[in-house]
Order: C-alpha cells, then structure tokens, then sequence
C-alpha cells in the first residue's frame, strides 16, 4: 500500500484522484486540521426547536383526539400523523445535509475526525424524547468543539438536551432536593455510568458502585423539558444537596461541580489511555500497535487533551502510515459515502439511501446501544452484511452504471494498489451497470 | 482481536468453491452440501434468543408471593400479573409464554444471572456470549465452540455476527432482503474476484449457501423479530437447513417509564415465539429455546418509574421436550438483607449450569469438548427435561 491509498482510504472517505495527493499525503493529512470545512447549519433546526419537534410526535401519538389517519401509510411507529411528517422531513433534512458535506468536504480527514466523536458521545433517535434530536446533538455540540480541548468537547456532549434525555439525566432527581422532597422521584443512574464507563473511563478504570451513585447526584439538576423550553439546564430544585465524593475527590453542592468533576475525569490517566485506544483502533486497525496507542495517549496527558494535538501525534506517527496493517471493513455508512466520492456524485434520494444503509446494518440515527456503532471487522462482515453490500452495489450499476466508467474509476482512485482480480473482473463486465456493481462490491472500497 | 478465518484459507476456499460451483449449476446443490445432516425427524433443534439491555426479570416475574414484594414494587405489576404458583407470576403481555408454562412446555428459572457481578452491559454481554469467567477473556463464543466441535450449522437472524457464533465455520447470518440478488452471474463473479479476500470470499460462501437451503420457501419480508423468528423456524425446518438459531432483540435497557415499555416489549417478545413455534410446526416436539438476557435490574424502582442495571434476572426454557410448569429457582427473597449489595436480586445459579444441558442435548459433546464450549466447573442444572 502506498502513502497515498492510506491518507485516501484509511483516514479519509475515499479520494476519486489518489494521483492528487501523491506530492505530499501526509501534509494532505495535517493540513486539514488546521483548515477543516465548516459545516453549514442554514436552515437546520436548533436543538430547542428539535426538542419541540420530538416532543409533538410523542404528543400526537399519546392523544386520542388526533384525526383518524387518512394517510394509508404507517410503519412501525404508528400512523404517519402530520407531527411525524415534521419529524421525518426534519430528519431527513438534517441527514441531507450532513451526507452533503461528508461526500464534498475537501477535508475528509477532518470529517472522519467529528464523525469519530459523534460516535463515541452516541445518542441515538430510539426514545420518543430524541427522535428529533440527533443531528442537533452532531452539529451543536460535536461539531464546533472536535478541535478543541477534549474537556469542552465533553461537556458540550453531555450538556446537551439530546444526551441529558437519551441517557435519562432530564428526569433524575435528587432525592433530597426541593422536587424529591415533594414527590416520589430520584435518582436515575443512566448518564452516571455511561458517563464515566463509556464517555470517560473505560469499564476497567476501577470505579465502584458507589462511585457511580455519588455520579448521578452530582449530575441531579440538568435537565431539559417544558420549564426550560427544551434547552438544557441546570434546575436548583432538582439538585441533590451535600458534597460527593468520587474515585477520592469531594465535589460541591451546585452546578459548578460538573465542571470540576469532567476537568478530573478527562484528566484521569485512564482516560486518555481509553482515548487513545479507540482513537488508533478506529483509524488505524482493529489492533493497533501498543507503541502508536502510547504515542497518543502521551500527547492526550501532555495537551491536557487538545484535540487538535492528538490528532496531529496519531496522523504524523509512522507506526499509522504502516502498510501492512490488516484493514478494515468499513461500515455501511462509510461505504456509501466513499462511493458518493469516487462516483462523484451526490446522494439525490436520501430516504432511499438512508434505506439501504439501514439494510446494510446501520439504522442511520439509531445506534444500538450508548456505546454507539461497533468499530471491529468482525462486527460488521458477516454473511448477510456481504449479500446485503452486493445488493446495494448492483442498484447502484443499476442507477449510475451507464455514466461512469468503473476500470476507470477504480484505476484513478486506487492506481497501483488495485487488485488485478478486482480489475480483471470489471474489466470483463457485461455491462456498465455490472462493472460499476463489481466496483462498489469490491475489497478494496469494502475495506480501508 | 484477530480472525482465526486467515488460518482457514484452504478449507473457506473450498468452501466457496463449493458453493459457487453449486450456484452455477455446475455442482448439485445437494452434493455441495452433502456434509450437512440429512434431514430425520428426531433430528435436535436449538434456538437462543438474547434479549440485549437487560430485561427486568422481575417485571417479566414478578415474585408476588415475598414478604418484600409490595413494598419494593409499589404493586405496580400485582394486579395484572398471570399466576404461576405461590410465589410468582408472570406479565400478562406474555400470554403465549404463560399457556405455554400451563401446558408444561415451559420453565423459568429465576434469581438467574452469569458469573459477572459489574453492571456494563457490554462486559456482560460479552461475557454471556463468550461463557468465559470474566469479560474478555475468551474472543469466540461458546455456540461458535460447540458448532466447531461438531457437524451442526448455525444461523443468527441478524445483520452481523453475534459474538455468540464468532469462530465458527458454520455459522451464517440473514435478515430479509428488500430486494433479492438479480444476477447469478453477478454473485458468481464477485465470489471469484474475492477469492484473494478469505473473510469476504468465506461469507459470501456462508450467504450462497443459505440462499440454497432456504430454496424452495418462500423467503420473509418486512421487519420486526416476528418475521425474523418465523423464518428461523423455516430454516431450522428446511431438509438441510441449520439445526441452531440465534435471534436477538434490544430496548429492555428501561432506566425509565418502564411499565409503558415493557408492556410493548415483552408483548413482542411472545409474539415473536409463538411466530416460531408456528413455524417449526411439528419440530417444535424437538426443539429447545432459550431466552436469556446479560443481568437483571435494580430490585426496587429508581427515581423515573425504571430501574437501573442490577444483578440477577430470569431466563426462560421452552420446548416440546422441557420439563414446564416449573419455577426452577433457590430464591434468595427480596428482603434489604438479602438483597445483593442492598439493591439487586441475588444470583443463586449460574446461567451457564442452564446453557450446558441444552449444549448437551443439541450437540452430544463428550467431556473434554464440553470443557471448551463453557470452560470452568459448571454444574449441569437438573430437572430441565421430560423426555
């Protein structure tokens, strides 16, 4: 493998030109960081209004007094009543506008970066509470801090209406507050662990139950709902009162102790050990070289977490640009926007391909659980993921088969590193929708 | 985690030859997969189904009969619950289950959890999947072991492989497909041009060979685990079909609301049995299922009608050859004291002592290959069979 095919396919979405990165592919690589594209937001909705939007879907299908459905087609989640067709056209507004940018960024690199970020701080449209609001959570709070300090990064990810509601902290109550004294309400321990478990930590950091608990009572009183107008909050008569004390250290009563309690867990050794793990595992290999995750880690500690450095210590390391690393399988979403780039074209119908993402294995929104999608080959290549890539790639033969040339795209995109099988077998293709299927089903766009 | 499938190239090429010859007529299908068992009636059958975020094992059972019962759950359960015997009972959204458990084609077994004692619901995923002591320290699973120790096939009605089925060669995945492979000739060439690629060229060969079992019935459509559950018990009831199945479904993490929630889960759940049983028509008489789900939940409710990870929970046993109408448990009580931690329903068996008497019967391993399916000293839990 050469340089080149590593900064377009492993780090990035999959360059069209591999030959345009051929001066320099490491600089390629750096420069984005310093200039990544902005994302535009025109015309996306802010999280309150999100928050408004979930929240009428739920509202709607609660309500007896909503109009007989007139609209033949319902799913799973019941009669498209007009609040979800708000929801849906918002969605897919948003998911529009995100593909839009990850197929025609110039700073690929940079993409892969937020949307590693997005993935570690997963919330997920599978509550009636955030059906609007993942998107929001990726441009409101991911977004604007994933070159910044990690700290920041953390705290805009948690004080965010979308996690305070996916992970439950909205409705947690401290049990000796004002609210818990007067109703039969408390605790909801959710974010605690996840917090220190997933966002943090790592499961083998040493915390105790009782660590946990002292958790959820510090994070009692941010919260979202109609008394906030669906932005996120911190509710004096939710909070629980007294100190905590967790792994050792003694917090104060009040919002301000979320702050110091996120300073000492990003802070943590663990945590940038955790960090760094993930960070080498997802753009480098499933194991990466212990020499590269230390490398990582160690500029985490030293930065005190400016993302901006770590990125720059894991993409100028060599032990990243190794070739003969086992790739990986990319995931469904990455296979779709890596062949909107080498095809060059954009995603037109993105319910339809929302669809077939989805059938690949990758509900677009609704990751399975907080710890967010999986990031091993072995998570995603089975045999039905295979038959469901190769149906996908026929579909597209299908759609964009007859105007481009497949040996040629994959000669431009994968010049010396292409398989003679691969180009062997698109080469003698009985159609242009066939060739264009060979490519799009091919090892190399399934791996990086 | 590295593959163990780059150690296998010769075998997955064969395997993929086989299959593709099959595919393009070359080969009889029946003679490419000569080494699948013949289809014969008492033929056994295994179906797990992993219910992912932790079901409340005492919301799906409650334990109306402990002295701390009402004040614990408040009565939230009591009024509705469908009568097992003194002490429990069970949700009434699982009314299939419950007529099962009266027509003794269905045990539970409470106070139920595996050897982890943390409360992450990957750690203890992993861990129920894999049989190890603790998290991580086994890479494949024990169905995967047992598959591998044996001729028996395996198919998970899922996008990936559970972890579960990971290291086996046997083992294959399949969800509905919105629009079936148009071209032979197309999946023929893409199977040749992966044939440098052994993990890509090994499950395209698994998928080829499913399309050849399931041929003949018509394949499900549509979404939702009662589709996926009957075309399981298509499967397991094709001549040559699979023999073990593994479906899944999640949203039982109800740190909230759980009542509303669960009274549209577990629902879903029965439904989705009664699906299968349906389907496997008369293989239901051998056929075993297991439900099982990675810990129970906080004994008493939290702070938003939910509850939050705990410790033991339930698992369920069904099948025409179970010996139902039982409550196996040495119920530990629910009372502060006796609560683990002073919040969790405490573990008095092992899940393991549970999953070895179905890998038994499934699988007819001897002693040292049952020792690497579930490593450890595990007592086979009695009293499961009536035949």
């Amino acid at each position: 493998m050469q340089a080149t095919h590593l900064a377009s396919h492993r780090f990035g979405y999959s360059q069209p030109q591999l030959q345009a990165l051929a001066n320099d592919p490491r600089s390629w690589v750096l420069a984005q960081f310093e200039r990544p594209d902005a994302f535009n937001t025109e015309g996306l909705v802010d999280s309150a209004k999100a928050w408004q939007i979930s929240r009428d879907v739920v509202q709607a299908a609660l309500n007896p007094s909503t109009p007989p459905n007139t609209n033949p087609s319902q799913d799973a989640l019941g009669p498209m009543t007009p609040a979800r067709q708000v929801l849906r056209q918002t969605n897919l507004h948003g998911l529009g506008k995100r593909w839009q940018h990850m197929t025609e960024t110039t700073t690929p690199v940079a993409e892969r970066w937020v949307q590693f970020w997005a993935n570690h701080f997963c919330v997920a449209a599978t509550k009636g509470t955030t059906l609007a609001l993942v998107w929001p959570h990726e441009y409101e709070a991911i977004r604007p801090h994933a070159w910044g300090s990690y700290k920041a990064l953390l705290r805009a990810a948690i004080v965010h209406p979308a996690m305070l509601l996916y992970l439950d902290n909205a409705q947690s109550i401290g049990p000796q507050s004002m609210a818990g004294r007067r109703r039969d309400r408390g605790l909801n321990e959710n974010l605690a662990r996840e917090l220190l478990e997933l966002h943090t930590l790592g499961v083998k950091a040493g915390y105790t139950q009782d660590d946990v608990t002292q958790t959820a009572k510090l994070l009692t009183g941010w919260t979202v709902g109609p008394n906030t107008a669906g932005a996120a909050r911190f509710m004096d008569n939710l909070h629980q009162p007294g100190k905590k004390t967790i792994l050792g250290n003694t917090y104060p009563e009040g919002p301000q102790a979320l702050d110091l309690l996120l300073t000492d867990l990003a802070r943590h050794p663990a945590c940038a050990d955790f960090m760094a793990s993930k960070l080498c595992r997802h753009f480098v290999t499933d194991a990466p070289p212990a020499a590269l995750v230390q490398a990582v880690a160690a500029e985490f500690r030293r930065t005190d977490g400016d993302l901006k450095a770590v990125a720059v210590a894991l993409f100028s390391h060599d032990l990243a640009w190794q070739k003969d690393l086992p790739p990986k399988f990319k995931r469904p979403e990455e296979c779709l926007i890596s062949a909107h780039r080498l095809m060059q074209k954009k995603v037109i119908n993105v319910e339809n391909s929302a669809y077939w993402v989805q059938t690949m294995g990758q509900a677009m929104a609704r990751a399975p659980s907080p710890q967010g999608w999986p990031d091993l080959s072995a998570d995603w290549l089975s045999p039905d993921a295979v038959i469901k890539r190769i149906q996908w790639a026929e579909r597209y033969g299908e759609l964009y088969g007859k105007d481009i040339d497949a040996r040629d795209l994959m000669q431009q995109a994968f010049g010396p590193n292409l398989g003679t099988g691969t180009a062997q077998t698109i080469a003698r293709a009985e159609s242009g929708a066939q060739a264009l299927a060979f490519a799009l089903a091919s090892p190399e766009l399934m791996r990086r | 985690m590295t593959s163990p499938k780059f150690s296998r190239r010769a075998h997955l090429q064969q395997l993929a030859l086989g299959a593709g010859l099959a595919a393009t007529g070359l080969l009889p299908a029946r003679l490419a997969l000569a080494a699948q068992a013949e289809n014969n009636p008492s033929e056994q059958r295994l179906v797990v189904v992993l219910l992912r975020g932790a079901l409340d094992g005492l919301a799906a059972v409650p334990a109306l009969g402990d002295p701390a019962w009402a004040a614990l759950r408040g009565g939230a359960e009591t009024p509705t619950a469908l009568p097992l015997d003194s002490t429990f009972g069970m949700h009434p959204g699982l009314a299939h289950l419950h007529r099962w458990y009266q027509s003794k084609e269905l045990a539970v077994v409470h106070a139920v959890a595996s050897p982890y004692r943390e409360r992450s619901h990957f750690d203890a995923q992993q861990q129920l999947e894999s049989g190890g002591d603790r998290p991580f320290v086994l890479s494949t699973g024990w169905l995967a072991r047992a598959l591998q120790a044996t001729q028996h096939s395996a198919v998970a009605m899922t996008p990936a492989m559970p972890l579960a089925l990971r290291g086996a060669d046997r083992a294959n995945t399949w969800t509905p497909s919105r629009r079936p492979n148009k071209s032979q000739d197309t999946l023929d060439r893409i199977a040749a041009m992966y044939a440098d690629d052994v993990p890509l060229a090994s499950a395209l060969a698994q998928a080829m060979a499913q399309q050849d079992k399931s041929m003949g019935a018509e394949p499900a459509t549509g979404a939702g685990l009662t589709v996926l559950a009957k075309q399981a018990g298509a499967f397991l009831s094709a001549p040559r079909g699979p023999r073990v199945a593994w479906l899944e479904v999640g949203g039982w993490d109800t740190h909230s609301q759980q009542t509303a929630r669960l009274g549209r889960l577990l629902p879903a759940l029965d439904d989705a049995l009664a699906g299968l049983r349906e389907s496997l028509s008369v293989h239901w008489a051998t056929t075993t299922v297991l439900v099982m789900t990675e810990f129970g939940r906080s004994a008493a409710m939290n702070g938003s009608q939910g509850t939050d990870h705990g410790t033991a929970g339930v698992a369920f046993v069904a099948g025409g050859q179970v010996a139902g109408g039982q409550v196996l448990t040495d119920w530990p009580g629910l009372g502060r004291h006796q609560l683990l931690d002073g919040r969790d329903l405490r573990p008095t068996r092992d899940i393991r002592s549970l999953i070895m008497p179905l890998v038994q019967r499934q699988f007819q391993l001897g002693t040292g290959a049952m020792s690497t399916v579930l490593p450890g000293a595990i007592q086979p839990l009695d009293n499961l069979w009536r035949v």
